[in-house]
């Protein structure tokens, strides 16, 4: 979401603002001089740039004033404002493009020579598998290591998976659950069927994604991300699940939050960046996905004191927030970015009602660092989508955190360093490492480290085939570039490493640009116009000694830019480690007519690509169409880069100059619960009700909504359905006395010694004319003439008015009045304020409402001549404090009694019991419309679409001809405007006075349709059953209507054609001697 | 200042979820306060702030109408906001809006101002408590924190989906009020009790 920087208030929310086009453009001065070409120029032409444009904008729900903002239409960004009036700045700066990684540049990177031929944690040498001790043993939990893991031993949790019961510890996921009970097998693929595993250990899950039936049924989680909880129960899937038929019963809400610094990602980048700006006095956020901070270094091991030490630090720092299994997922204008924190999705069953499941945060962060780290990436060899095939990292992350074992016989496949690590760690761990298989001809240090281990490494070679059904058995390799086999291992695991991907996806959606970078055979972000910066494995750099002094000084950077002072935080000293460049691979030959896996969660091979290619798709965004690779839930984390980097090959081309897919949010799957938050039910939309809400519920009224009021619609008696009940609410109105809430209608005081010109520019009738204690019936038009709002005007005193809009358009008027007053007539002295609620009305209508209303209001003289039509008295009513406007929409003699809101109720009461006598009947909006229709009251918005203009109203008489100029006046001299086969209202009596005619109905001139295309002559606006002419009739608009008068034309509804006579829309009294009597 | 006396007792926006904010009060034990603070004044007050009418008016109210954007001014019993830089709202204690508006116009004299009686248009909400800020972030997008919205700051903005008049009242503890358009306050309170659901059980 945009911020826009309000002239007055500062930057809000786009969401505050209205759009008003392009700025700049006057009313003409004398629009009476202008050619209908010159006319027409203003009214319908704008200039559309690529690039800074002015354009006007309003605060619409802050100061609501009118300004002028500079906008980039290319980037959205908003580069300069100035208030209405004021000359458009001649310069302005456009947001610097920064670096994504200034770190780099200038940081000290911290050299230690220190010892490095050590394992991370443990020197090399196998510990015993199975410990023998008691609670998790070989029966329960076989692929469990009996010390290491930051699983909770203790807290045992029982679930279920796929119909049997197993074991798990808290601090499971789902997915190291099942491995340490030997279930690596988690489902079949979509298309293919082919039975497929565990493959990593994070949010980029391909394969392992699986139903939640208890406690409350959810398709499609990766297993991966999955908190075990007791009861969980949990079905594989065959790539696809199902939604759930029963409606979620957990709470969802969505909090705003700001913050100066919001650091995405708690890996070793982000927690030094957070512990760089902690205890500065700058609002620190720090968001990570997972239950505790660490990020990589809890699947290493590595540092943990550290990350314990620093995460207390920052717990306990006063302006910072550690939002734990919070991700962040979507990157959007102005530093506004979108998190979804699981609060209680870990507790199962136990998660407590009134607190939120998930919750969304709405950031506004002044500054961020991205640290959102790396995803391995697969590589496209034979048959590499067996269960037991495993992202090498992912591996290593089980032995670490959970403490489980994958499997017990391992070959890792690696065309770079960081998998000799991982191999020397699950050897520690006790995994039989059977062999390193590494593409590359001279892999360096790693590799003589990893042989001292007792590893065997092959160098220059590649996988070429495996075997296994369902679970991977064997490995084949042999030299790279060669498909048949030459060696074969017996295994059960096969960890792979084709390189790693920064996590670029929140940069990208930033609009931050990416680059691909050669060591790395991958795309790294580059710049960006936004305050960002990333760090750690996210900007391309894995080495951790590197990787905390870059956090530490993106952080600090950040707050210094807001004012803050940084400390120093303690960084752990860490050994470098050498580094010998990885080797870029992507397919690898193999067996002859092995698929090779590209996407493994669209079953996307390498052949498909091909397909794609040999198609002439030339794009990475269209093979990704044309084979869906990159589109499954999984957006394809580990699949991506490497369907980047198989096109590349197929084509010939660099996979530098063939980019990434677009990254849209949102980087992993979010609910529609979570999104919908608690905008649900009553709180989707607002109900807008009057004071007299409550009475009209206790009265069986039914609603009808309009805009957002609620509006009693008719007020079924007994046994009465809507026709009778609204013949009957209309008689009493026609014959005795009626009452209806009128208190929606907008109402706004206009108060100025110009008030009576602005009215006169505004209206298309004289306001100016209208004497003090009287009341005019007005219509607005747009500049194009077209009908735009209509109401009564009221003059309450030389300089003030109060003037009533529609009850949907109450905002729009004040808003169109302000926007004349603000950018086109400022030097007019008129204000304008709303006071819709400030009264509550109540329509009085029937011949018996004059003596009703003069026995509530003694001091009122309420005869014809006193009290004569449209004029408005001030008085009391029943005891209390009164407008009264003798004002008709139904014409009926009839008035509008405007009371304080707080005073309505008893208003009513009183009208209700003084009116008993007289059968004094509420009615609704629905004999509302039957009224004012059989007297050929249009309602703008349902008898008008914003193509009609007063004249084709019938209302030449409320257009002046006196005043030289008011908005849509040269409109009614333009061709178009006085066609004569423009669409007139009239009235429709169909032949049989029974027949109905469906609102938007068209109408045809002959009895018999001709072959399509049929001429339309026009279509029915409104239509009902009149009590008062004892039939049907309905309002049309008819090409030329007026000339047609008497004339018989033709309604299609369903298979018949409804002969109907055109009639003068005023088919009730049309003398008007009723209302003026 | 008292108004004509009043033959039945005034109904205010809220009375019918007088009850429900209170019992919302009480559970939450302490951590949100939610009340309708009803009938209060409010008068509408548009001129021009460099004209003769701005002296004169604050010179009558005792308060200088605030100039800098989003900011309040009390005095006594009465607050102006600023909702423009040419548009103020003056709040005072209910029962006085003819003597108040008589008051200002009359100082205006013959100066083209605006003033309105909008006493029934908005309606005001105490929203208190420790929690209160965590309660309105469900819903407003503005920067609450004190430092930024602290005593003798308002903001005309959105909260939940509806426009409203948002004060910071003149001890942090003591919270905000709430001003809210009388139509849409049936909404708001059933959208506030609905967020503070988490304290109030």
């Amino acid at each position: 979401m945009l911020l826009i920087p309000c002239p007055w208030c500062g930057p809000r929310d786009e969401a505050e603002f209205h759009y008003g086009g392009q700025a700049h453009v006057p009313y003409p001065e004398a629009p009476a001089s202008l050619t209908d070409e010159e006319w027409a120029r203003y009214l319908f032409f704008r200039d559309n740039p690529r690039g800074p444009f002015a354009e006007r904008w309003s605060h619409a729900a802050g100061c609501r004033r009118w300004f002028n903002a500079v906008r980039d239409t290319s980037t959205n960004e908003i580069l300069t404002v100035y208030r209405a009036g004021e000359e458009r700045p001649a310069t302005f700066g456009t947001r610097p493009v920064k670096s994504a990684r200034p770190a780099l540049e200038d940081e000290a990177v911290q050299a230690d020579t220190g010892v490095w031929g050590q394992s991370p944690q443990r020197g090399p040498g196998a510990e015993p598998l199975f410990s023998g001790r008691g609670g998790v043993g070989e029966d329960n939990q076989p692929f469990r290591h009996p010390t290491r893991g930051r699983i909770h031993r203790d807290e045992p949790l029982t679930f279920t998976f796929d119909g049997t019961e197993y074991q798990g510890c808290k601090g499971d996921t789902l997915a190291s659950a099942l491995l340490a009970n030997g279930v690596i097998q988690t489902g079949t693929s979509i298309r293919r069927g082919r039975p497929r595993g565990i493959f990593s250990a994070g949010v980029e899950e391909p394969n392992a994604v699986v139903q939640i039936e208890e406690p409350f049924p959810e398709p499609m989680l990766p297993a991966t991300t999955v908190e075990l909880y007791d009861g969980l129960v949990a079905t594989s899937l065959p790539g696809q699940g199902r939604l759930a038929t029963e409606p979620d019963p957990a709470r969802y809400d969505a909090v705003h939050t700001h913050c100066d610094l919001l650091v995405v990602g708690a890996g070793p980048a982000g927690l030094a960046a957070a512990a760089a700006a902690a205890r500065s006095g700058a609002r620190v956020i720090l968001a990570d996905d997972q239950p505790d901070p660490g990020g990589s270094l809890l699947g290493t091991g590595e540092l943990l004191d550290w990350v314990a030490e620093t995460t207390a630090r920052l717990d306990a720092a006063p302006d910072v927030r550690v939002l734990r299994r919070t991700t962040v997922f979507g990157y959007y204008d102005d530093n506004h970015l979108l998190a979804v924190e699981r609060r209680t999705n870990h507790l199962g069953a136990a998660a407590p009602e009134k607190v939120s499941r998930e919750r969304v945060h709405r950031i506004r962060a002044r500054h961020v660092v991205l640290a959102t780290g790396a995803h391995e990436r697969s590589l496209a060899f034979a048959d590499n989508d067996r269960p037991g095939v495993m992202l090498a990292a992912s591996a290593r992350a089980y032995v670490n955190r959970h403490g489980v074992l994958p499997g017990r016989h391992a070959v890792v496949f690696t065309t770079n360093d960081s998998a000799y690590a991982v191999a020397m760690d699950l050897a520690a761990a006790g995994v039989a490492i059977e062999a390193v298989i590494d593409t590359r001809p001279e892999p360096g240090p790693w590799a003589e480290r990893t042989r001292r281990a007792g590893i065997e490494v092959l160098t220059g070679h590649a996988v070429t085939a495996t075997e296994g059904a369902p679970r991977l058995t064997a490995v084949t390799v042999a030299p790279y570039g060669e498909t048949t086999g030459r060696r074969e291992f017996a295994a059960d695991l096969l960890l792979v490493s084709g390189g790693w991907n920064p996590v670029a996806h929140l940069f990208s959606q930033a609009g931050g640009r990416l680059r691909h970078d050669e060591e790395l055979g991958s795309f790294v972000p580059d710049s960006s116009r936004q305050a960002v910066e990333v760090a750690g494995a996210a900007s391309g750099v894995f080495d951790l000694g590197r990787i905390l002094v870059q956090g530490a000084a993106a952080g600090a950077r950040a707050i210094e830019a807001e004012g803050y002072t940084p400390q120093a935080p303690r960084l752990p000293r860490v050994a470098a480690q050498p580094q010998t460049p990885s080797m870029p691979v992507f397919t690898v030959p193999g067996r002859e007519g092995a698929p090779r896996f590209v996407d493994l969660q669209r079953d996307v091979t390498v052949d498909d690509l091909a397909r794609a290619t040999g198609a002439g798709m030339r794009s990475v965004e269209h093979t990704k169409r044309y084979t869906t690779a990159g589109t499954a839930n999984d957006q394809g984390k580990t699949s991506g880069v490497l369907a980047s980097g198989v096109v590349a090959e197929l084509l010939g081309v660099d996979i530098s100059a063939l980019g990434t897919t677009t990254f849209r949010p949102p980087y992993t799957p979010v609910s529609f619960a979570a999104l919908a938050g608690r905008d649900r039910g009553v709180l989707s939309d607002p109900v807008r009700t009057t004071a007299l809400h409550e009475w009209h519920v206790a009265h069986g009224a039914l609603f009808e909504n309009v805009g957002q009021w609620k509006r009693p619609w008719y007020y079924p008696r007994d046994g009465e359905d809507m026709e009778t009940a609204v013949l009957r609410e209309c008689a009493a109105a026609r014959e005795g006395v009626a009452f209806m809430d009128a208190s929606t209608l907008g109402k706004i005081d206009v108060q100025g010694p110009d008030a009576a010109a602005f009215l006169d520019l505004l209206y298309t009738n004289m306001m100016s004319t209208l004497k003090v204690g009287m009341i005019r019936y007005g219509v607005m038009c747009r500049p194009d003439g077209m009908v735009f709002d209509d109401g009564t005007v009221i003059r309450l005193d030389q300089d003030r008015y109060l003037v009533t809009t529609t009850t949907g358009n109450a905002a729009t008027v004040l808003d169109w009045m302000e926007e004349w007053l603000q950018t086109e007539w400022p030097e007019l002295k008129v204000h304008c304020t709303s006071v819709t609620e400030q009264w509550a009305t109540v329509a009085l209508v029937g011949p018996k409402s004059r003596e009703l209303l003069g026995s509530l209001a003694p001091q009122l003289a309420v005869a014809n001549d006193d009290f004569p039509f449209m004029a408005w008295r001030d008085t009391t009513v029943g005891g209390i404090e009164a407008r009264v406007c003798r004002i008709s929409f139904s014409g009926e003699l009839a008035y509008e009694i405007n009371v304080s809101p707080w005073e309505a109720l008893a208003l009513w009461e009183a009208l209700y019991a003084a009116g008993a006598p007289y059968g004094i009947t509420p009615y609704g909006t629905e004999t509302m419309h039957v009224l004012r229709a059989e007297k050929g009251y249009p309602i703008v918005g349902q008898d008008t679409d914003g193509t009609v203009t007063p004249q084709d109203l019938g209302m030449s008489w409320a257009v002046s001809k006196k005043k030289p100029d008011f908005i849509g006046k040269r409109s009614f001299a333009r061709a178009d405007t006085v066609r004569p086969d423009r669409k007139h209202l009239v009235g429709l009596l169909p032949e049989d006075p029974g027949t109905f005619l469906p609102e938007g109905t068209h109408l045809v001139a002959d009895s018999v349709l001709p072959a399509p295309p049929v001429p339309m002559l026009g279509h029915v606006t409104s239509s009902y059953r009149s009590a008062a002419l004892g039939r049907t009739f309905a309002l049309a608009l008819v090409k030329g209507g007026r000339e047609r008068i008497g004339e018989r034309l033709y309604a299609p509804v369903g298979d018949r054609l409804v002969p109907v006579t055109v009639a003068s829309p005023v088919l009730y009294d049309p003398e008007g001697a009723r209302r003026d009597g | 200042m008292a108004d004509t006396a009043l033959t039945a007792p005034l109904r205010s926006p809220l009375s019918h979820a007088m009850d429900r904010l209170a019992a919302a009060t009480r559970t939450s034990g302490g951590a949100v306060r939610l009340a309708e603070l009803p009938f209060l004044t409010q008068i509408n007050v548009r001129l021009d702030p460099k004209g003769a009418a701005a002296d004169a008016v604050g010179l009558a109210l005792g308060l200088q109408l605030p100039v800098e954007p989003g900011t309040v001014v009390r005095a006594g019993e009465l607050t102006a906001l600023w909702l423009g830089p040419d548009e103020w709202l003056v709040v005072g204690p209910p029962g006085g809006r003819r003597g108040l508006e008589n008051r200002i116009r009359e100082a205006a004299g013959d100066e083209p101002v605006s003033v309105v009686d909008v006493s029934a248009q908005r309606t005001t909400l105490l929203v208190a408590g420790p929690r209160a800020h965590d309660l309105l972030a469900h819903g407003c997008s503005l920067d609450l924190h004190p430092r930024v919205f602290g005593p003798g700051r308002c903001a005309q903005t959105t909260l939940g989906r509806t426009q409203v008049v948002l004060v910071a009242r003149d001890d942090p503890r003591a919270g905000f009020w709430v001003l809210v358009r009388s139509s849409f306050a049936g909404y708001l309170a059933d959208w506030l009790l609905d967020a503070a659901v988490e304290w109030t059980g």
